[in-house]
């Protein structure tokens, strides 16, 4: 069984943004970049599956500038088998990555794509979901347990008040959440076996997929300060201060 | 214009963070209307009617909504989205599975978390945990929103009086089925609801210690509980407990964060409560840097001496 990972290069999480002065964007040269967290989840459970000998071959797609390849040869560090770029420098709303996504999909016939559940930078939560629609497949997000037997995919789900499980006819589409799996570090052996692995470069317009953008950012500003408040002694002025200046006890 | 809200309910009621995306609708302007999409649902239907500022139900009922499946929602709310210009969700699980889906389906872009309405075609959301506020304006006929619900204030419950339009439930879609849910049993506030919040982080050891010293305070406080990613990955609570970017945004009045660093993930899940209280015992940990009170202390100590002395 092929499976997809979509992959996204973003500001690494430890890197706190700040907005540029002209309000135009946030500040991303010279800052550190790196795979987003949930789509190396999605790497890892990819890896796992083959391990276990459910996935045959796994595919690592990113989509983005030329600099995305340094992420797939991250995602082939990790176990990806080959990799595909779709390289442009249109910025890429969730809805164009989708159909540039369904363009692979339908090229490359994998029963499953496996997706991080949201990207750090734009924090959009929209991808896996909309992919799956274009497809008209099922969808498991926020993915906490994955188990693939024969052509079912029963998947755990973290909700808003605890967990749900699901079943899923394959082909479908999972995105995961944090509590999936602990990613494994790329070892050095790994990441020169990765350099060899093919690389595979495209154009939005070879797959047909008009990519303009349908939201205009008018401007990007700093959120509200929050004022650092006091510290106060002990126990007794925390209650007073609660209390008589704060009044919310 | 015209909206339509995407109910989030449990069959009999409708969910707390309906009653916010409700009250963006209304900011956006023009009627609301609310889609129940259920499974003998008709109450959750009639408490829709009773919101205030809401004009219209329409209730599609059927087995394909017995278990809220999202593919089975998503294409409801497509049948039934001529005419609106704006659809919107809550940006709950639910509403985060579906929004997306539907945007798709109708070749939409989709808004995510809204936290302000501009104009009918311009809001306001965070991007970078919160970091920094973008304002994006779109240009498609019909916007698909998904609204942050601590930004905009619960419409009234009741007080209004929509009339209810039963509408043809979709046939199920076949390809996902629900097998079974682990629900979070508790007699506390909802987390995104709670008027007062005590959370835990790594500084309390393990889940033994996180109930033992944490139940006490939100016992007295009538608070709800939460936790931060590190306690959650450690296992001392469940995963509906995390407060942060990925997890829950809440803004209550008051938000007692004990024995945790202070992450930017999690700051971003709750920097808009209106009073923050931190308590730990490295004085360099970032949470003072937002909170309004904070008390460097050995949280095994002051933590029961606050219990007792409130």
């Amino acid at each position: 069984m092929k499976v997809l990972v979509p992959v996204k290069r973003v500001v690494d999480y430890n890197v706190k943004v700040r907005v540029k002065s002209d309000n135009s964007g946030v500040d991303i040269a010279n800052v550190k970049m790196s795979m987003n967290p949930f789509c190396e989840i999605a790497v890892e459970e990819a890896v796992r599956l083959k391990e276990k000998g459910v996935a045959t071959e796994i595919i690592a797609v990113s989509a983005g500038v030329a600099q995305c390849q340094e992420t797939l040869r991250n995602a082939m560090a990790i176990g990806a088998d080959r990799a595909i770029l779709i390289e442009t420098d249109v910025e890429l709303q969730p809805l164009a990555v989708a159909k540039l996504l369904k363009a692979v999909v339908d090229k490359e016939q994998p029963r499953l794509v496996i997706l991080g559940k949201q990207a750090i930078d734009d924090d959009a939560n929209q991808t896996g979901q909309m992919l799956a629609a274009l497809l008209g497949w099922g969808q498991a997000t926020f993915a906490s347990k994955v188990e693939i037997a024969g052509d079912v995919a029963t998947v755990t789900r973290e909700m808003d008040g605890g967990l749900e499980t699901i079943s899923l006819k394959l082909p479908c589409i999972i995105t995961t959440d944090l509590r999936l799996n602990e990613p494994r570090y790329a070892t050095l052996p790994n990441i020169m076996k990765a350099k060899k692995k093919e690389l595979a470069n495209m154009k939005p317009a070879e797959l047909g997929v008009d990519v303009a953008p349908r939201l205009t950012t008018l401007r990007v500003d700093e959120p509200p300060k929050r004022q650092g408040g006091v510290k106060v002694a002990d126990v007794a002025a925390l209650i007073e201060k609660l209390k008589n200046e704060a009044k919310v006890i | 214009m015209a909206n339509l809200v995407i109910a989030e309910h449990d069959q009999g009621s409708l969910k707390a963070a309906t009653l916010n995306v409700i009250s963006a609708a209304v900011a956006i302007g023009g009627d609301v209307h609310v889609l129940v999409a259920g499974h003998n649902a008709a109450a959750a239907a009639t408490a829709a009617s009773q919101v205030v500022g809401v004009s219209k139900v329409l209730h599609a009922d059927g087995a394909a909504h017995a278990n809220l499946l999202s593919e089975n929602a998503a294409a409801q709310v497509v049948a039934n989205a001529s005419g609106y210009t704006h659809i919107l969700a809550a940006a709950t699980a639910y509403g985060k599975s579906v929004a997306p889906r539907v945007a798709a389906l109708l070749d939409k872009a989709q808004i995510s978390d809204i936290i302000k309405v501009i104009d009918a075609d311009t809001f306001v959301r965070p991007i970078y945990a919160g970091n920094a506020y973008a304002t994006v304006k779109s240009s498609d006929s019909v916007k698909v929103l998904t609204v942050r619900g601590t930004a905009f204030a619960a419409a009234a419950k009741t007080g209004g009086s929509a009339t209810v339009e039963t509408v043809a439930a979709v046939a199920d879609s076949g390809v996902a089925s629900f097998v079974s849910a682990e629900v979070t049993k508790s007699e506390r506030p909802e987390l995104t609801a709670a008027k007062i919040i005590v959370s835990g982080g790594r500084g309390l050891g393990s889940g033994d210690k996180y109930r033992e010293v944490l139940t006490p305070l939100a016992d007295k406080l009538g608070a709800a509980l939460g936790a931060s990613r590190a306690a959650v990955d450690a296992g001392y609570v469940p995963n509906d407990y995390q407060v942060g970017q990925t997890g829950k945004i809440v803004a209550p009045d008051l938000y007692i964060a004990i024995g945790m660093s202070g992450a930017i993930q999690h700051l971003a899940g709750m920097k808009d409560s209106k009073v923050i209280v931190a308590i730990n015992k490295d004085a360099d940990a970032p949470i003072f840097g937002v909170a309004d009170y904070g008390l460097v202390a050995d949280l095994f100590d002051a933590v029961p001496e606050l219990v007792a002395k409130l």
